[in-house]
């Protein structure tokens, strides 16, 4: 019997083809792909973040751009009141995406289905319009960063290959503490209230706790990428925050594998990278991204990982 | 004084469009049980159409006439060829679709229209002002607007209270068999209902395109609204989306208009001009958050648990 | 006099214009195997899902072990010793019989807020899962997914959950739903045996299976409790009779 696994198969290529990239873009001389990448990961730690809560969770959040946001001005407000290093910054920014998944996770919460998505949809907007009208720190056009957050010695963000390594490092670290989490008994717990939430009440879960919980770590990690991307792109803005991207990070997750663990890693690689390849092709990729996504809703069930799994029974 | 009133008067005609807007999504919502984001590409799509044909036929009655026809039309083919296939889906699966239909209209209307946005200049007749009441003026257009919103409240609510239709929207079922036991082509019905949605959708943006504004993505900014009406005003109910509207279109009219200088009553300057922009368009969410503190099934829900 | 482990007082409950509950009233004694039958619409269901939180009655209240539990968060109510099994078989169907069981030893197993040790080796819920599934008799079936498992199996895993959160007072709604003879009879031996540790409130249709195992019926008519006493009282019962067991051969029939 074979026990070849195409989605292990898969995954481990892939580990290794990020984990190889600054080789081959040092090769190549191609330093574009290195930029690109690294984007793509710290995207994937977001996508990684909102699956937690969405595909093991069962809450399907339309507002997770937020904690971009949040990570990445709590990195660029501190930078322009002077607070350049990343000791500071990088807690604070975590800190600040826990409290406000807290506020807006109690609130949300008690709505269930279409109108949590809505809710948290709202909440977001919500953080969006606040940020454009921050004109101490650029409103709607943004605000620059002028240094990157700083660590001493450790490491040198401004170092593409170092900084590569550290949002790669971050993103497999998060996949390892999520694989770590949804075995615990809280992990345990969190899915069965995806499973049958009725059921968890009445075994004794209070159900809305639990939940709380799973959307501030959620919540956290993904400040944590909001922190990382405000470094990569030297800059934020209120436009990190728009729905839209909320919608990107969804579709990132449910493209890839919805609750499974390196389904968000694949999904925000494969769309990204197909983003930045019909971008090249047609000023108006969107007409194409669109309806392909209508398609992959309509026809793709599990996402890729689902895919792959249906080959690897074959 | 006079100024309170004009802010009022506002409020009121940008929740009367809000409602229109709410209104067309907790149908769509409430009959085929489908989330369709791309409400706001239809009430982009009345706004641009409008724009086109009032410049083609030069006369504003008959452009926007023929917006609401192609808005209309537009509504039942998207719901005929794409997504009819979605419904009885998990709600997840409408969002995401829909978002895809979001990024496609955006891009067509960048390829045909261009990203520049269009303008809807009003005929001389509808920009006079008129007087309300003895030496209070108004302008003819915005009250054009109250006129018409209220008419077409009127129309659904005796749709809804007084034909079949209307009780399973007042039921708030989705459910096939029973909407066949009572006799009526499903099919058809859903259409029929899906179209109303998109002409609401597009009435509404038709409407506010003299006023407000005609260009790419404005359909998600007002949608976002449309969601947090609904939300308070309760699930499934469309007269607690039509409270709610009015309400949330008053406050945020005339909390953008009087919080500035309500707030540099009370703090320094620098603080109020700082805090004010925030404060303003945080309102209409920090309204939603109390009401989700204090009235998680909004304030007039339709079943009362 | 010992005060009653479950005790029901004139709860009441409408939906709309329709009165499901109508001024309910009830004792179970501990240790009572209570049944509860009425013909379908009676309301049973709707009296289940008050008596464990899921539903918010009226008026009325309800006493546990003498402890007002009326406007009880239903979590809470197991946490106290009341567990339940579905109507409508509500399992965690993704998951296999073992972890079903186990997620409910894990609930009263102090709090589950450990995020980095794996559930599935905790030992003792483990052993606690492989009691309550040997008990119904589902032990073979453990590492099966609940997807997998027949209609049969899946209600004898509700009763397993249901035992594994180690209640005081068991309300039971129709386990025997669907159930081949085989299977009833099976169901009704193993009620036999739980009835000795635990009190049992049991809503059934299987007639044959309620006179068999209960202590005491109260019977549910639109909403009313019309009749509460011993099965021989019920069984001569004339306005039971009328209202409800006038339809016995049909109501008897196995599916």
């Amino acid at each position: 019997m074979k026990n070849f696994d195409m989605r292990t198969a898969a995954t481990a290529l892939m580990v290794a083809g990020l984990l190889l990239l600054p080789l081959y873009s040092q090769l190549s001389g191609n330093v574009f792909a290195l930029t690109l990448f690294t984007r793509i990961v710290i995207l994937a730690l977001a996508a990684a973040s909102l699956n937690l809560i969405m595909g093991y969770g069962g809450m399907m959040s339309f507002g997770h751009a937020a904690y971009l946001g949040i990570g990445g001005y709590a990195v660029g407000i501190l930078a322009q009141e002077g607070l350049g290093s990343g000791f500071i910054q990088f807690p604070v920014a975590l800190a600040a995406s826990a409290l406000y998944a807290l506020v807006i996770g109690a609130l949300s919460l008690r709505t269930r289905g279409v109108y949590f998505i809505m809710i948290t949809l709202a909440f977001a907007q919500m953080a969006y319009y606040v940020a454009s009208s921050l004109a101490r720190y650029g409103g709607d056009d943004g605000l620059t960063i002028y240094k990157r957050s700083d660590f001493g010695g450790l490491i040198n963000l401004s170092n593409r290959t170092q900084f590569y390594y550290l949002c790669l490092a971050g993103l497999l670290g998060v996949v390892f503490l999520i694989w770590r989490i949804v075995n615990s008994r809280f992990g345990v717990v969190v899915q069965g209230l995806r499973s049958n939430e009725q059921r968890m009440q009445a075994i004794g879960f209070p159900a809305n706790r639990y939940k709380l919980v799973c959307f501030v770590i959620s919540g956290t990690l993904c400040g944590l990428a909001g922190a990382l991307l405000a470094n990569n792109t030297d800059f934020i803005s209120p436009a990190v925050m728009y729905w839209t991207r909320s919608g990107d990070l969804m579709v990132m997750v449910i493209l890839g594998g919805m609750g499974t663990l390196f389904g968000p890693v694949v999904g925000a690689v494969v769309y990204l990278v197909l983003e930045e390849l019909l971008s090249q092709v047609t000023e108006y990729w969107a007409l194409i991204m669109g309806p392909l996504l209508l398609l992959i809703v309509l026809f793709g069930r599990g996402g890729i990982m689902g895919l792959l799994g249906r080959f690897s029974r074959g | 004084m006079l100024l309170v009133i004009e802010q009022f008067l506002n409020g009121l005609q940008f929740g009367l469009l809000l409602f229109l807007l709410a209104a067309g999504l907790t149908l769509v919502f409430g009959i085929m049980d489908f989330v369709n984001l791309a409400h706001g590409s239809l009430y982009m799509m009345g706004a641009y159409f409008a724009a086109t044909f009032v410049a083609w036929t030069g006369n504003f009655l008959l452009g926007a006439i023929l917006a609401l026809g192609a808005t209309l039309l537009l509504g039942i083919v998207l719901e005929f060829v794409a997504l009819r296939h979605l419904y009885g889906r998990d709600h997840l699966d409408h969002v995401l679709a829909t978002f895809g239909l979001i990024l496609f209209f955006n891009e067509a209307v960048r390829l045909i229209w261009g990203p520049a946005g269009l303008a809807l200049p009003l005929p001389a007749w509808l920009t006079v002002p008129v007087a309300i009441l003895p030496g209070i003026y108004y302008p003819a257009y915005r009250l054009a607007i109250i006129v018409v919103a209220l008419m077409v409240a009127l129309l659904l609510y005796v749709g809804v209270m007084r034909t079949r239709v209307g009780m399973l929207i007042r039921a708030g079922a989705s459910n096939r068999e029973m909407i066949g036991a009572l006799g009526i082509n499903i099919k058809l019905l859903y259409t029929m209902v899906f179209g109303l949605g998109a002409a609401l959708a597009g009435l509404a943006g038709l409407m506010q395109a003299p006023i407000l504004t005609v260009q790419i993505g404005m359909g998600e900014n007002i949608l976002i609204l449309a969601f947090v009406i609904i939300v308070i005003g309760g699930i499934g109910s469309i007269r607690g989306a039509f409270l709610a509207a009015i309400f949330v279109g008053i406050i945020d009219t005339m909390g953008r208009a009087f919080l500035p200088n309500l707030l540099r009553q009370v703090l320094s300057s620098t603080a109020a001009s700082t805090a004010a922009p925030a404060l303003s368009s945080m309102l209409i969410y920090l309204l939603m958050a109390i009401v989700l503190v204090l009235r998680p099934e909004g304030l007039f829900p339709a079943n009362r648990r | 006099m010992v005060d009653p482990l479950l005790r029901v007082k004139d709860l009441v409950r409408r939906f709309g214009g329709i009165t499901a509950t109508d001024r309910v009233s009830l004792d179970v004694a501990q240790g009572e195997l209570h049944a509860i039958i009425g013909p379908n619409g009676a309301g049973k269901t709707t009296l289940i899902s008050q008596l464990t939180g899921h539903l918010t009655p009226h008026s009325g209240s309800i006493f546990l072990a003498g402890k007002d539990i009326t406007h009880l968060a239903a979590w809470r109510r197991s946490a106290l010793g009341l567990a339940r099994s579905f109507q409508i078989t509500s399992l965690l169907t993704d998951f296999t019989a073992a972890d079903n069981v186990a997620l409910a030893a894990q609930a009263h197993d102090g709090h589950s807020f450990s995020f980095w040790r794996n559930a599935r080796k905790e030992s003792g819920l483990r052993r606690a899962a492989q009691a309550a599934l040997e008990r119904v008799g589902l032990d073979h079936r453990a590492d099966v997914l609940v997807s997998r498992l027949s209609h049969g199996e899946q209600r004898e895993l509700e009763l397993a959950v249901a035992l594994a959160t180690r209640p005081q007072l068991l309300l039971l709604d129709e386990p025997m739903a669907g159930l081949g003879i085989t299977e009833s009879a099976r169901m009704v031996k193993l009620l036999q045996e739980l009835r000795k540790e635990v009190t049992i409130v049991l809503v059934e249709h299987d007639m044959d299976a309620v006179f068999a195992l209960a202590d005491r019926i109260s019977v549910l008519v639109y909403g009313r409790v019309i009749a509460s006493d011993v099965p021989v009282a019920i069984r001569q019962n004339e306005e039971v009779k009328r209202a409800y067991l006038g339809d016995q051969h049909v109501v008897t029939a196995h599916g």
